[in-house]
């Protein structure tokens, strides 16, 4: 039977570039509601992770992902309408992604791929997802000039109120804060706190102050291997079970 | 401290001599066309008139305007822009958005590339043998439009295909990541940002297309007609043969004749040339991200 609390179940789960394996997870779970950090260095297979949630790698010739994640109690690889899984799921990359279309098109597009037509409906889930992205006040009086030509920190605003304008019960984060000014980093980590309580967060960082601040728990990955998850807690108060893990919070190495 | 090494010294002056050779050879290669252009306008600029563009020959030939020869391009270019558009964008589109790297979409990409290297008499024969008789569209102005559209197909998708790259992936990761399908994405993303290029490439289409003789003189373009076509299973004039047939075929034609042609033919293609630039320097302008 599904526990009702989780919202990602991983097992048995390899992904492999040809024939280099970037990740492999035996048993991971993620709880609904909770903001779940990963941190590792380069090429752990963070990336990877979050690319296999959603089925990106329907787009990637040379990703393969074998095993199970359960999403919601779906089996992700079943899924046989991968367009509905992804509307579940907002994602914000590392480089923000203002879409070359007005600010207000920007939020408005996946309600309008989903077939919302009625401008009164569109303005309000276009201003409802700028608000909580924290943006509103910067744009209501540029709604339709270019996403694409806003600021840098501006822009990965928007790129998460356009994810929320999906209304997921799942938002990946990648690396998110990777080119944005500190302020604005410290204005995206207020919202996610909020957000949290609507859906759950998956926040890849290699900030390990960043997952200290929000995660409620956190995994760590070394080199495609899973090697720790517990509560955030634990890895800050020296409770951790493995050496690596240890040294990489305390900025040994990575 | 700063002063300047024997080596700085020889490393100046070679650089100083490259900038000026460059710049004289980038200078003589201007000059043939100045120099085509100015013997244009001078021997068949005076002889260009309201009268010359919209009359039809008389005289055998000897006189009169060049009406028929430039409607029939017009007709020839448009039928030709009917046909190679829709298939040159769906083609780019599948090749940039649709394929994956396989042995077959190279072999594609390879043959495409090879069709733009045939030489224009063999599509000429190819148009003939295909489409005027196999087809049974006889000497016509569809059948001669087809050979042109075939033999500038790969510009268009060249052109496309290009644009269609040049639209950043992270564009299209974010447009899949929230749900949306390849055409989706394609329609709301990719292809209102490759616009541009794409009309670049059709123009530089239409361009070649007007100008090219040997596809079109096997395969519907008429030495000379009395009637204006009707539809596009008649033969029609053409301009670049039309300046053919009174340069070499025709006795008795005034010499400044075949230079107002030329002048018209080649106004008509450095128009095309030049909307395409000013088109893309507009839309330059705007960009976009």
């Amino acid at each position: 039977m599904v526990d009702p609390s989780i919202e990602l179940l991983v097992r048995d789960l390899t992904i492999r570039y040809e024939d280099d394996i970037a990740l492999r997870i035996d048993n991971l779970e993620i709880r609904k509601n909770e903001i779940f950090g990963i941190i590792g260095p380069a090429g752990s297979g963070k990336t990877s992770f979050l690319n296999a949630i959603n089925r990106m790698d329907e787009f990637k010739d040379s990703m393969d992902v074998q095993g199970s994640i359960r999403f919601g109690g779906l089996e992700v690889s079943q899924a046989q309408n991968v367009y509905a899984l992804r509307k579940r799921i907002g994602v914000v990359f590392p480089l923000p992604v203002g879409l070359p279309l007005s600010v207000y098109e920007n939020v408005a597009l996946s309600p309008r791929l989903s077939g919302v037509k009625d401008k009164n409906q569109l303005d309000g889930i276009v201003e409802r997802c700028l608000i909580r992205a924290a943006l509103w006040d910067e744009v209501k009086d540029r709604l339709y000039q270019l996403g694409s030509l806003l600021s840098g920190g501006q822009q990965q605003r928007l790129t998460i109120a356009r994810a929320l304008s999906q209304d997921p019960e799942l938002l990946l984060l990648d690396e998110f804060s990777i080119a944005v000014d500190p302020v604005t980093t410290m204005r995206i980590e207020d919202v996610l706190k909020e957000l949290k309580d609507e859906m759950t967060v998956v926040l890849v960082t290699n900030l390990v102050q960043q997952v200290r601040r929000l995660a409620d728990r956190t995994a760590f990955f070394l080199g495609g291997e899973l090697v720790e998850v517990g509560e955030t807690e634990n890895f800050f108060t020296g409770t951790v079970e493995d050496q690596r893990t240890r040294d990489y919070v305390e900025g040994r190495f990575g | 401290m700063f002063e300047a090494t024997e080596l700085n010294r020889h490393n100046h002056s070679v650089q100083k001599l490259v900038s000026i050779l460059f710049g004289l050879v980038t200078c003589l290669l201007a000059l043939p066309v100045l120099t085509i252009l100015t013997v244009l306008i001078y021997k068949g600029g005076p002889n260009i008139s309201f009268e010359f563009l919209f009359s039809a020959p008389t005289n055998g030939m000897t006189a009169g305007g060049i009406f028929p020869a430039l409607l029939g391009t017009i007709w020839l270019v448009v039928v030709a822009l009917i046909f190679s558009i829709p298939l040159g964008v769906a083609t780019a589109i599948y090749l940039s958005e649709y394929a994956s790297d396989t042995w077959l979409t190279r072999l594609i990409n390879l043959a495409i590339i090879n069709l733009a290297g045939v030489p224009s008499i063999v599509h000429a024969l190819f148009g003939l043998g295909a489409f005027v008789i196999f087809a049974g569209f006889g000497t016509s102005i569809l059948a001669a439009s087809l050979t042109l559209g075939i033999m500038t197909l790969p510009v268009v998708i060249v052109a496309t295909r290009e644009s269609l790259q040049a639209v950043p992936p992270e564009f299209r990761m974010a447009c899949w990541g929230m749900g949306a399908t390849r055409w989706q994405t394609i329609r709301k993303v990719v292809l209102p940002n490759a616009i541009s290029g794409i009309l670049t490439g059709v123009i530089l289409e239409v361009s070649r297309t007007a100008g090219e003789t040997a596809p079109i003189m096997f395969t519907g373009a008429a030495f000379f007609l009395p009637f204006l076509p009707q539809g596009i299973l008649d033969q029609t004039m053409a301009m670049s043969l039309h300046l053919f047939v009174v340069s070499t075929q025709v006795p008795g034609v005034p010499e400044t004749l075949p230079y107002s042609v030329a002048l018209v033919l080649v106004s008509m293609v450095l128009i095309m040339n030049t909307s395409s630039i000013v088109l893309r320097s507009y839309v330059r302008g705007q960009k976009k991200w």
